[in-house]
């Protein structure tokens, strides 16, 4: 694995010429291994994390709990790539346990939440069942606390 | 202070010198921006999972005193991880005493062993309390050199060296803070044995273990015929980042953990009963967070030894602890005039070497328990500075 993967994998956020600073390499030498870790699929992408207790566009999330039929070939694979596809699908897991998929969805408004499921996720063959459950509050997004107060910093500035 | 009001105060008091620390923290107070890569303690605070063991203490009603040894749950553990970790053991009922923080193990041990006058060998550079506390015990302090040829690693050739008549204390502090020294496996061998044959008691204080990047960390206390002779001190401070708790401890052979006890008992009656807790937590669930914490100290580390000999001041790769220990003697100033300098030129804080010994001269101390980015500009201001005096 790259250096730069690993520290990616220590969870720093950091950017490319701070990540050639800690590790000694040239921006560009950092950018070469960023490009190696997308061609391998290693390194999906970058997304800012926006609080959607303030971002109206995220003004509805919803968790679905979705069952279905498991097919000869592939088993959940083909179904769950094919509502992994839609725009207001953020992401999807197979789950052990009660349901098959966990599909979180989101979308400017209860009512358009609600037709995708109804309408869309829900009417493909071999959709079993649907639970759907909206997210009231938001107290943690993405490894960020929300609207919680910050952590006191007391240091001193000089210590033994 | 006059005459006057002096004749209140003990005369070893009278002349123990003020803390170098003291007289530059109050000049960096004085000062706004300032980056401090002079702290003393990790930068993260104490994973949450350890306070939140001491709120739910609270909210059980866990107020009361515990007994003067420390509450057994908490000792039976720390038996636990010290024989896990260091490969000592030591029984959770009477050799293991829990104290307010390193320091107080540190002034309880000194304090049950030495009479006045005995002679306690320690090396220099050293944390800035050793000596003092050497004093107030009513001991003489021998100070052992390290240097930086050999990456203020502690040599038996030195600690024999410095050794006369009337040394009954080894004391020693591996990884060293402010140089991040360690001592070779051979090396320690060499010094248990010298121990052994001129009969030294060691007070091995190894508060830092867990802040080791490279190699083994090897105690003291696990080489032949030295159980009976060490009191091994360590404690939560660095490795859990639990500083303000102030949580420490002292292993040693039951007849030593008695009498350290007994100064204890009088002193400080035990440790407070929230801040054991908490460390009941840390060393059943801390594992992870102290992984975590030493990977990011060893980034940090690789990136301010990296610039400081880009910079032209020569410094080695410390093994453990959050401190490099740069060489500024290519600079033409000394320590304390350095130090000075940087801070009211380029307003970064770093401690003269000089407050840790008399063997400092020529150095700094640079804690890297602080952010990337700060420590980025610091020793782009660093170079900025030095470059100046060109």
């Amino acid at each position: 694995m790259n250096e730069v993967f690993k520290l990616l994998a220590e969870g720093e956020r950091l950017n490319e010429s701070q990540m050639a600073e800690i590790l000694g390499l040239s921006v560009e030498e950092v950018e070469a291994q960023l490009a190696v870790l997308k061609e391998k699929e290693l390194l999906l992408g970058w997304i800012p994390v926006l609080n959607p207790e303030k971002d109206d566009s995220l003004a509805v999330r919803a968790a679905i709990e979705v069952k279905i039929t498991p097919e000869r070939d592939g088993g959940f694979n083909r179904l769950a790539q094919r509502i992994s596809r839609f725009d207001e699908v953020e992401s999807c897991y197979l789950m052990s346990g009660g349901y098959d998929l966990l599909v979180v969805v989101k979308g400017s408004s209860l009512h358009k939440v609600a037709s995708f499921v109804s309408e869309r996720l829900s009417t493909i063959e071999g959709v079993l069942s649907t639970a759907t459950h909206f997210m009231l509050r938001a107290y943690k997004e993405q490894g960020y606390l929300i609207e919680q107060p910050a952590e006191e910093k007391a240091r001193l500035d000089v210590t033994p | 202070m006059s005459q006057a009001q002096n004749r209140f105060i003990a005369d070893h008091v009278i002349g123990l010198p003020r803390s170098g620390i003291r007289d530059f923290f109050e000049l960096v107070a004085a000062m706004k921006d300032v980056i401090s890569l002079g702290i003393g303690e990790p930068d993260f605070t104490t994973p949450w999972h350890i306070r939140e063991a001491a709120i739910y203490a609270l909210e059980k009603g866990r107020t009361h005193y515990t007994s003067n040894l420390g509450l057994i749950e908490l000792r039976r553990e720390i038996s636990a991880y010290v024989g896990r970790n260091f490969g000592l053991d030591y029984n959770p009922h009477n050799e293991v005493l829990v104290t307010v923080g390193v320091s107080e193990a540190m002034d309880v041990a000194l304090r049950a062993v030495l009479n006045p006058g005995d002679k306690v060998l320690y090396q220099d550079p050293c944390f800035v309390s050793y000596h003092p506390t050497v004093l107030l015990a009513h001991g003489v302090g021998v100070a052992i050199k390290t240097e930086a040829s050999s990456g203020f690693t502690l040599k038996a050739d030195e600690v024999k060296k410095s050794w006369e008549p009337g040394c009954k204390v080894l004391l020693i502090n591996l990884p060293c803070n402010p140089t991040g020294g360690v001592a070779e496996r051979d090396e320690l061998e060499e010094i248990a044995k010298f121990a052994v044959e001129k009969d030294m008691l060691v007070i091995s204080d190894e508060i830092y273990a867990e802040m080791t990047f490279e190699g083994e960390h090897v105690s003291i206390g696990t080489f032949p015929g030295m159980r009976e002779r060490t009191i091994f001190l360590h404690g939560f401070s660095k490795g859990w980042a639990m500083t303000g708790w102030r949580l420490g401890y002292a292993c040693a052979p039951a007849y030593l953990t008695e009498a350290m006890m007994k100064v204890h008992q009088y002193s400080m009656m035990c440790a407070s009963i929230v801040a054991q807790d908490a460390g009941i937590e840390a060393l059943r669930n801390g594992d992870d967070a102290v992984k975590k914490m030493r990977q990011a100290y060893q980034r940090r580390r690789d990136l301010v030894v990296r610039r400081f000999n880009e910079i032209g001041l020569p410094c080695h790769k410390p093994n453990a602890t959050f401190y490099a220990f740069p060489n500024i003697t290519s600079t033409g100033l000394d320590s304390p005039t350095f130090s000075k300098r940087l801070l009211e030129e380029e307003r970064v804080a770093m401690v003269p070497g000089t407050a840790f010994g008399k063997f400092g001269e020529g150095f700094v101390r640079c804690s890297f328990a602080t952010g990337y980015d700060q420590i980025v500009e610091a020793c782009n201001r660093i170079e900025r500075f030095v470059n100046n005096l060109k």
